[in-house]
C-alpha cells in the first residue's frame, strides 16, 4: 500500500516536473531566437555536456529529490526528449548552450521562472522555430530560405559552402564525422552526443530509452482478494453487493431441486476396472445353473485340411476344369470355400481377402443358428443287412440257364407247363401256339391260331389234355393230342358229352361253336366268341370251369366263367368295380380271385358274396399268383413292386418286395416247393424261397435265392410271363425276345 | 360335455417358444440391443419340431426362441444398464440441441458402462469350461489386434486386444503348450495343448485390411466386448497356475539385458513395455523365482494285461511330447528381417530355442547377426550376400514342418533357392482308405527312425506304392464287375453259335474240324467270394425301405470317399509322370 502511494506520488512529481520542463523550453525559445545567429558554432561544440546532464536526469528521475536539485531543467527536458526523434533533440540541444553560458547567474532567474511556468500552461507545444511544420523539406529546395519563424519571417538557409571534396575531407579528418546528423529544417549539422548514440542504439535494438528503466518491475494487485483496509478507489459500493442475487438464487435452487429428484447425479468415480482382471473361478463349488446343464456349446471351426495349406502337394491344387467348376458353382454348393494356391516361399503369401467375412460369418452362427443335439448315427453297415438263411441251405432251387427254346418270332406272351411236366405250351404275338417237349427243347407242334395270343393254359386236370387259348374275342379250346390214348380220349369225351346240355343253355352274349376242317385237324376244338378282347384265361383245378378276363371300364361284363362239360357260360358280377387285371381260382376251396387295379377281391362262389378285399398298396396290378395252400396270394404290379398277401394276416401285403428295377409282368408259385418267382421288365427274373408254415402263428419265410438272367430287353420289354415245372424245382420264362429259357 | 373349450394355440409346443420380435417386445429393447444381449448372454434361437403348430399355423419363417430364455434374460441386469443408454443417448441429444455445453459436460462424465463378468461366470462355470470354448475369442482378439487404429473400432479396444493377445502367447511360451502350427492361405493356424484343453487359433497375416462394407462390424465389436474379458480371466487364471506375475512382468535379468539405449526413439514409455512383451524374447516373473520346476513323474502302479499297454502307450506319448517340447533347445536362431517375426519368435521360443533380429526389426533382440554360436539364420529370399560358414540358412517352413513333425528334418530340402517340399496339413489324420500324400508317407518313415534312401530309391518306391495302390482299385473294380463276367461268356459263346448257324444256313459246308478245348479254370476262392457277393446283394435286397436308404447313404459316402482318394492319387500320378518327362528331357 505504502509502496503504491509512494509511486503515485513519484508520478505526480513528474508530471510536475514535465510542465516545469515545457515552460521552460518555451521561454528559452524567444531569447533564442534573438541570439540565435551568433551562438550557432559554440551551441555545436556544448553539444557534449549536456546530454551528460540528461543521463544523470534518467539516474535520478526515480528518486524524489533530484528532480529538485539544480539540473532539473536538463532532466526535465530529457523526459519528453524519449519519445521525440533525433531532430527534436537536436533543437533542444542547441537550447541547453545558453543555460549554460548563464548557468552561473541565471539560476535565480530560473527560480523566479517557476511561477511563471504554471500561469501558461500549454504543456503539449513544442520547442519550434520553424513553423512549416512536418512537410518533406525538399518543397524549400529551391528557396533561399527554410521556413518562417514564428513572426512570419523567413528563415533563410544556413550558408552551406561545403562542396564534395570538403566533404571528403571531412570524412576523412573529422573524428566526429560518423555522429554528425544534417537537420533539414534548419538546414544545420548536428553532432550527436555519447549519450544520444547510445539512445539511438538502444532505440534500434527495440530496447527502454532509459537504461535504468526495469521493465520487469514486480506487478502490484490493487484488485486482489485481500481484503484492504482502504478503499483502492474512491467509488462508492453498489447496492447489489449489498444484497444477494435472485437469479442466482434460482439458479442454485433449480440444481438444488434437480439432484435431490436424482435428476443431476453427482460426478461418477472413474473407475478403472475395465481390463482388471482377476480370479473369477475363484470358488468354484458355486451352484451350477440347471440351465447351464442344456447348454450346448458351439461346435468348433473344423481344422484345416491339406487344401488349405499355403504350399499343398500338387495333387490338391485344382485343374481347370475343376476350377471353371468351382467358379460355376453357388458359393452354398462348393465343397471348398476357396481356391487352394501354392506359394513358392512364404514371403509371397498375400492377406486372405475373405478373413473378415469368414470371422463375421462365424458369429452370425454362434448367435442366428438354432443348436440341435444330434445323435450321430455310428452304424457299421454291414449290421443293417438282415440276417437271412443262406440260399445253399435253401435248394433245391433253379440256379442256371440250361434250356433256350426257339421258334417263336414275335413276343411269346403267355407259356403254360402241362400237368405232367413233359409238354410246354407257348403263345405269341406271330399268331402260333408252339407246343415243346420240355427235356429236349424240340417243337413238337405248331398251331397257327390266326391272331395274337394273349393268354394260353393248360387244363390242370391231369386226366384231360386240354388248352385254353386266349386268342382276340375268342377262347379256343385245344386238343393237342400229346398224351397217353386213354386221356386224348378222355378228354374227347369231355368235349363231346356235353354238346346236347351245351346247346340247350347259351349265355346272352358268347357263343360256343365247334371247328371244322382245317382248324380240327389242328386239334382246334371248340370256340368259345366272346363279346369284347379276352385278356386271361384261368383253368379251375377240377378242370371243368374256365374263367376269361375282358378287362373294360365301363360294363360290367368282364368276367366269364365257362363249364365246358356243360357248355355253359355265366358272368358272375352284376357290377365290376374297377378294370379286372387277372382272375384265379382257389386250388382247394370254392373261391374266386379277381385282381383290379389296386385291389384284390375274394368272392365265395357259394355263397355267392365277397369276403375279403386286399389292398395291394400299388398303383396297377399286372398279375396274381394263388400259392397251392390256398392262404397266400402274390400280386406283381406295374410299380415294381411285388405284394405277399398273407390272408390269415391281415388284407395288408404281409411283405412289400421291391426287388425289380423295372415293372413286374408275371409271378408264379411253385406246386410242391417252396418257391415263387417273379419276372419284370428288367430282363431278370428273381425266384425266392417263400416258405409258408402250418403253424399260424409263425409268418411265412421269404427269402430270395436268386437272380436270373438271360432275356435280351427288347422294345422296353424283358420277361413277359414266367411258370414252374409241376413237379421240379425248374422255372420256365418267355420273354420279347422271342425265347423260352428254361432255368434249373 | 362340459369344461372350458380348448382354444388352439394356446397349450403344447406353442407355450414353450416365442418369436423373436415378441421377445424383444417383452424385453422393451430395440433389436441391434436385443442382439447384443443374446451374444453377451449366448442365447440363441430354437428349431421347433413343428414349425407351423408353434408358429400358430402360419408357415411364415420366424426365428423363435425358447421362452424360458427369454424369461432369464428378463432378470439380466444388463437390460437396465441398455435403457440407460438408452435414456442417456436421448439426453445427450436433447443437451446438444440446446446447445447446452455445461449439461453435454457432465452427462459425458455420467456415461452408463456395464461389465460382463457375471456373465462370464455365469456362462462358464468353471474354469474348463470357458478353457473348453476359448477358440473363438483368439481368433477375434488376435483378429482385432491387427486392425489399424481407424474409426471400425475404439483404439482401446483394439490395444487391450493386443495386450491380451500378447498375454497369451508370453503363457504359451512359458507352458510350452504349442503342439502343431499350419501356414494357410488365410493365416497361421496355432494349435495348443492348454490344461488339456485343445485349443487352435487363427493369425491372420500382418496386412492391413480392407474393410469389406457387408459386415457388421457392431456385431463383431459385441463379441469381442465378451472375449476380451474372457480371455482376460483366462490369462489371469493361466498365468497364476504357473506361477508368473499377472500382469506379466519380464524377468529382472531379462529386462536389464533388454535395456537398449535409444529405447526412447522406440516407443512411448507405457507402450514401450507392452512391445518388449510383445516381442516374445524374454522370460517372465515368477511369483516365487524358482528353478525351472520339475515335471511330475507319473507314478507306476501295478497293472496288468490291456491297462499295462494303455498305460505303456501312455507313457510313450508323454515322453515323445516331453521330446517335442524341446525340440530347438540348444539352437540358435537369427530371424531375418523379410520373415514374419513375431510367428517365428513365438514358434521357436515354444520349444526352447533361442531367437534374435535385426536391431531395426523391433525391440527385444538379444544378439547379432554376427554372433557366432548361431546356428541356424531363417531366410526368405533367393540369396544372401554374406554367408557364416557355422551356420544353416534355411527357410521358415522348416521350423513349422519340424514341429509338426516332432523331430529336426533334414536341412537340405529348406536351402535358400530350393523348391520347398509341400507343407502339410497336421490336423489331418488320415484313416484307413483316405488317401496319403507321399511326403506324409516320407515323414512318417523319418519320425519312425528310418534313415531316407537315396531320392532315386525313394521314387522306385513310391511307384511301388503306386502301383499296389492300382492292383488294390482293380480288385475293387473286379468285385463290382465279376456280377457281368458269367454272362459275358456265356454272350461270347451265343455269338459263336450264332454264326456257326448263320454259316450253316447260309448253306456253306461246315469246316468240322475238332479244336482241343479249353480248360475252365475255377479258382474255388473266387467262386466263394462271387457266392457270397451274391448272397449279400440278394440280403440287401430284403433290407427294410428304411434301413436300406441309410444303408445306401453310408455306402455312398464309403464309395464318394474312395472315388476321392482315387481321383488324388490319379493327380499326383500324373504330376509325377509329367515332372519326369520334363526331367529327363532336361537331362537330355
Amino acid at each position: 500500500m505504502e509502496g503504491s502511494s509512494s509511486n503515485m506520488r513519484i508520478n505526480e512529481q513528474k508530471e510536475e516536473a514535465k510542465k516545469e520542463g515545457m515552460g521552460k523550453v518555451r521561454e528559452k525559445t524567444k531569447k533564442r531566437s534573438k541570439e540565435e545567429e551568433e551562438e550557432e558554432v559554440e551551441e555545436i561544440f556544448n553539444l557534449k555536456n549536456k546530454p551528460a546532464h540528461e543521463g544523470e536526469d534518467g539516474d535520478l528521475s526515480d528518486s524524489e529529490d533530484s528532480v529538485y536539485s539544480g539540473l532539473e531543467d536538463s532532466g526535465s527536458d530529457s523526459d519528453d526528449d524519449e519519445e521525440d526523434e533525433v531532430m527534436l533533440d537536436s533543437e533542444q540541444t542547441q537550447q541547453t548552450p545558453e543555460g549554460k553560458k548563464k548557468e552561473g547567474g541565471v539560476t535565480e532567474e530560473e527560480e523566479e521562472k517557476k511561477e511563471d511556468e504554471y500561469a501558461h500552461d500549454s504543456s503539449d507545444e513544442e520547442d519550434i522555430r520553424n513553423t512549416v511544420g512536418n512537410i518533406p523539406m525538399e518543397w524549400y529546395k529551391d528557396f533561399p530560405h527554410i521556413g518562417y519563424d514564428l513572426d512570419g519571417k523567413k528563415i533563410l538557409k544556413p550558408i552551406r559552402n561545403k562542396d564534395e571534396l570538403d566533404e571528403f575531407l571531412d570524412k576523412m579528418e573529422n573524428p566526429d564525422y560518423w555522429r554528425t546528423v544534417h537537420d533539414k529544417q534548419t538546414g544545420s549539422d548536428i553532432i550527436l552526443s555519447d549519450e544520444q548514440v547510445a539512445l539511438v542504439n538502444r532505440l534500434q535494438k527495440g530496447q527502454f530509452g532509459d537504461v535504468n528503466f526495469n521493465e520487469y518491475q514486480p506487478t502490484v494487485e490493487f484488485f486482489s482478494n485481500e481484503v484492504m483496509l482502504h478503499p483502492v478507489t474512491n467509488r462508492p459500493a453498489d447496492k447489489r453487493s449489498f444484497i444477494p442475487s435472485l437469479i442466482e438464487k434460482e439458479k442454485v435452487s433449480k440444481l438444488v431441486h434437480a439432484i435431490k429428484m436424482g435428476w443431476i447425479k453427482p460426478r461418477r468415480v472413474e473407475d478403472d476396472t475395465r481390463g482388471h482382471f482377476y480370479d473369477l473361478w475363484a470358488s468354484e463349488d458355486s451352484s451350477i445353473l440347471g440351465r447351464h446343464k442344456m447348454h450346448l456349446p458351439a461346435p468348433k471351426i473344423p481344422l484345416p485340411g491339406h487344401h488349405e495349406s499355403y504350399n499343398p502337394p500338387p495333387e490338391y491344387l485344382f485343374t481347370e476344369e475343376e476350377f471353371a467348376l468351382w467358379e460355376q458353382q453357388d458359393p452354398s454348393d462348393r465343397k471348398l470355400p476357396f481356391v487352394p494356391k501354392k506359394f513358392s516361399s512364404l514371403r509371397q503369401v498375400p492377406a486372405f481377402p475373405r478373413f473378415l467375412h469368414e470371422r463375421f460369418e462365424r458369429c452370425l452362427d454362434l448367435y442366428l443358428c438354432p443348436r440341435q443335439r444330434k445323435m450321430r448315427v455310428n452304424v457299421n453297415p454291414e449290421d443293417l443287412i438282415p440276417k437271412l438263411p443262406k440260399p445253399k441251405d435253401l435248394q433245391p432251387f433253379p440256379t442256371t440257364q440250361s434250356l433256350v427254346y426257339k421258334g417263336h418270332s414275335g413276343l411269346v406272351r403267355s407259356i403254360s407247363v402241362s400237368p405232367s411236366g413233359q409238354w410246354l405250351a407257348s403263345g405269341s404275338d406271330d399268331g402260333s401256339v408252339r407246343f415243346w417237349e420240355v427235356c429236349s427243347s424240340r417243337c413238337l407242334k405248331t398251331v397257327q391260331v390266326g391272331g395274337a395270343v394273349k393268354s394260353i393254359t393248360w387244363n390242370p386236370n391231369p386226366s384231360v389234355c386240354l388248352l385254353a387259348v386266349a386268342v382276340d374275342s375268342v377262347v379256343l379250346i385245344l386238343s393237342p393230342s400229346l398224351a397217353d390214348k386213354q386221356v386224348v380220349s378222355s378228354s374227347e369225351r369231355l368235349l363231346l358229352g356235353q354238346q346236347e346240355a351245351g346247346a340247350t343253355e347259351e349265355a346272352g352274349s358268347v357263343t360256343w361253336s365247334d371247328t371244322e376242317g382245317e382248324e380240327l385237324n389242328q386239334g382246334i376244338r371248340l370256340k368259345i366268341q366272346h363279346p369284347k378282347a379276352v385278356h386271361q384265361v384261368a383253368w379251375h383245378a377240377k378242370g371243368d370251369y374256365l374263367a376269361s378276363v375282358m378287362p373294360d371300364h365301363s360294363s360290367h361284363l368282364q368276367v366269364f366263367i365257362h363249364q365246358v362239360s356243360k357248355r355253359r357260360s355265366q358272368n358272375p358280377f352284376r357290377k365290376n368295380k374297377g378294370l379286372v387285371q387277372c382272375v384265379s381260382f382257389h386250388p382247394v376251396r370254392p373261391y374266386f380271385f379277381v385282381a383290379t387295379q389296386r385291389s384284390v377281391r375274394i368272392y365265395n362262389l357259394v355263397k355267392q358274396e365277397m369276403t375279403k378285399k386286399l389292398q395291394a398298396n400299388s398303383k396297377w396290378i399286372s398279375s396274381m399268383a394263388v400259392h397251392p395252400g390256398g392262404d397266400h396270394v402274390i400280386c406283381g404290379s406295374y410299380d415294381c413292386r411285388l405284394s405277399w398277401f398273407d390272408l390269415d394276416l391281415s388284407t395288408k401285403p404281409y411283405k412289400m418286395l421291391r426287388h425289380h428295377k423295372k415293372a413286374v409282368r408275371g409271378v408264379a408259385y411253385h406246386r410242391t416247393y417252396p418257391l415263387f418267382a417273379s419276372a419284370s421288365d428288367d430282363g431278370s427274373v428273381i425266384v425266392c424261397h417263400g416258405t409258408v408254415y402250418n403253424d399260424l402263428l409263425q409268418n411265412p419265410l421269404i427269402v430270395p435265392v436268386k437272380v436270373l438272367r438271360g432275356h435280351v430287353i427288347t422294345h422296353d420289354l424283358g420277361v413277359l410271363d414266367v411258370t414252374f415245372h409241376p413237379t421240379q424245382p425248374w422255372v420256365f420264362s418267355s420273354g420279347a425276345d422271342a425265347t423260352i429259357r428254361l432255368f434249373t | 360335455m362340459g369344461g372350458l373349450q380348448k382354444k388352439k394355440y394356446e397349450r403344447g409346443s406353442v407355450t414353450n417358444y416365442i418369436t423373436r420380435n415378441k421377445a424383444r417386445k417383452k424385453l422393451q429393447l430395440s433389436l441391434p440391443d436385443f442382439r447384443r444381449l443374446c451374444i453377451l448372454k449366448g442365447i440363441y434361437p430354437h428349431e421347433p419340431k413343428h414349425k407351423k403348430k408353434v408358429n400358430k399355423g402360419s408357415t411364415a419363417p420366424r426365428t423363435f426362441y425358447l421362452l424360458k430364455d427369454i424369461r432369464f434374460l428378463l432378470h439380466e441386469p444388463i437390460v437396465g444398464r441398455f435403457r440407460d443408454y438408452k435414456v442417456f443417448v436421448r439426453k445427450l441429444k436433447r443437451a446438444y440441441g440446446k446447445t447446452e455445453w455445461s449439461a453435454v459436460e457432465r452427462l459425458k462424465e455420467n456415461k452408463p458402462t456395464y461389465k460382463l463378468d457375471h456373465i462370464i461366470k455365469e456362462r462358464y462355470p468353471s474354469f474348463i469350461d470357458a478353457l473348453r470354448d476359448i477358440d473363438d475369442s483368439l481368433c477375434m482378439c488376435f483378429l482385432f489386434s491387427t486392425f489399424a487404429r481407424t474409426g471400425k473400432c475404439h483404439v482401446q479396444t483394439i490395444q487391450l486386444c493386443r495386450r491380451l493377445t500378447v498375454e497369451w502367447m508370453n503363457y504359451v511360451v512359458a507352458a510350452r503348450a504349442l503342439r502343431k502350427v499350419f501356414i494357410s492361405i488365410k493365416g497361421i493356424y496355432y494349435q495348443a495343448e492348454v490344461m488339456g484343453q485343445l485349443t487352435t487359433w487363427l493369425v491372420p497375416y500382418q496386412f492391413s485390411h480392407d474393410h469389406p462394407t457387408d459386415v457388421d462390424y457392431r456385431v463383431m465389436a459385441t463379441f469381442t466386448e465378451l472375449y476380451t474379458t474372457l480371455l482376460g480371466f483366462i490369462n489371469f487364471r493361466l498365468y497364476h497356475s504357473l506361477n508368473l506375475l499377472y500382469p506379466p512382468k519380464l524377468d529382472s535379468k531379462a529386462e536389464s539385458e533388454l535395456k537398449e539405449d535409444n529405447e526412447e526413439d522406440y516407443a512411448m514409455d507405457s507402450e514401450c513395455y507392452l512391445e518388449k512383451l510383445s516381442a516374445l524374447s524374454a522370460s517372465l516373473a515368477r511369483v516365487v523365482s524358482t528353478a525351472e520346476e520339475e515335471e511330475a513323474e507319473l507314478d507306476q502302479f501295478p497293472v496288468d494285461g490291456e491297462e499295462l499297454e494303455n498305460m505303456e502307450a501312455k507313457e510313450k506319448e508323454q515322453k515323445q511330447q516331453e521330446a517335442q517340447k524341446k525340440l530347438f533347445e540348444g539352437l540358435k536362431f537369427f530371424v531375418n528381417r523379410e520373415v514374419p517375426r513375431e510367428s517365428l519368435a513365438f514358434v521357436i521360443r515354444c520349444f526352447g530355442g533361442e531367437v534374435s533380429w535385426d536391431k531395426s526389426v523391433c525391440i527385444g533382440s538379444t544378439y547379432e547377426v554376427s554372433e557366432e554360436t548361431i546356428t541356424h539364420q531363417i531366410v526368405d529370399r533367393p540369396n544372401v550376400d554374406k554367408q557364416y560358414i557355422n551356420r544353416y540358412y534355411i527357410q521358415p517352413q522348416w521350423v513349422y514342418d519340424c514341429i509338426n513333425s516332432k523331430i529336426l528334418l533334414p536341412v537340405e530340402d529348406y536351402f535358400l533357392g530350393v523348391t520347398l517340399p509341400p507343407h502339410l496339413s497336421p490336423f489331418v489324420e488320415e484313416k484307413e482308405g483316405d488317401y496319403v500324400p507321399p511326403e506324409k508317407v516320407k515323414i512318417m518313415a523319418l519320425q519312425r527312425g528310418e534313415k531316407p534312401a537315396h531320392e532315386q530309391e525313394d521314387e522306385e518306391e513310391e511307384e511301388e506304392e503306386d502301383e499296389e495302390e492300382d492292383d488294390d482299385e482293380e480288385e475293387e473294380e473286379e468285385e463290382e464287375g465279376d456280377i457281368d463276367d458269367g454272362d459275358d461268356d456265356l454272350e461270347a459263346e451265343e455269338k459263336k453259335l450264332k454264326k456257326m448257324e448263320e454259316q450253316r444256313s447260309q448253306g456253306k459246308s461246315l469246316q468240322v474240324k475238332v479244336t482241343p478245348g479249353k480248360m475252365k479254370v475255377e479258382n474255388p476262392v473266387r467262386l466263394e467270394e462271387e457266392e457270397k457277393a451274391e448272397d449279400k446283394r440278394l440280403a440287401i435286397m430284403m433290407m427294410k425301405k428304411k434301413e436300406k436308404y441309410l444303408y445306401d447313404k453310408i455306402m455312398f459316402g464309403k464309395k464318394r470317399k474312395i472315388r476321392e482318394a482315387n481321383k488324388l492319387a490319379a493327380k499326383r500320378k500324373a504330376h509325377d509322370d509329367s515332372e519326369k518327362a520334363k526331367k529327363k528331357k532336361t537331362r537330355k
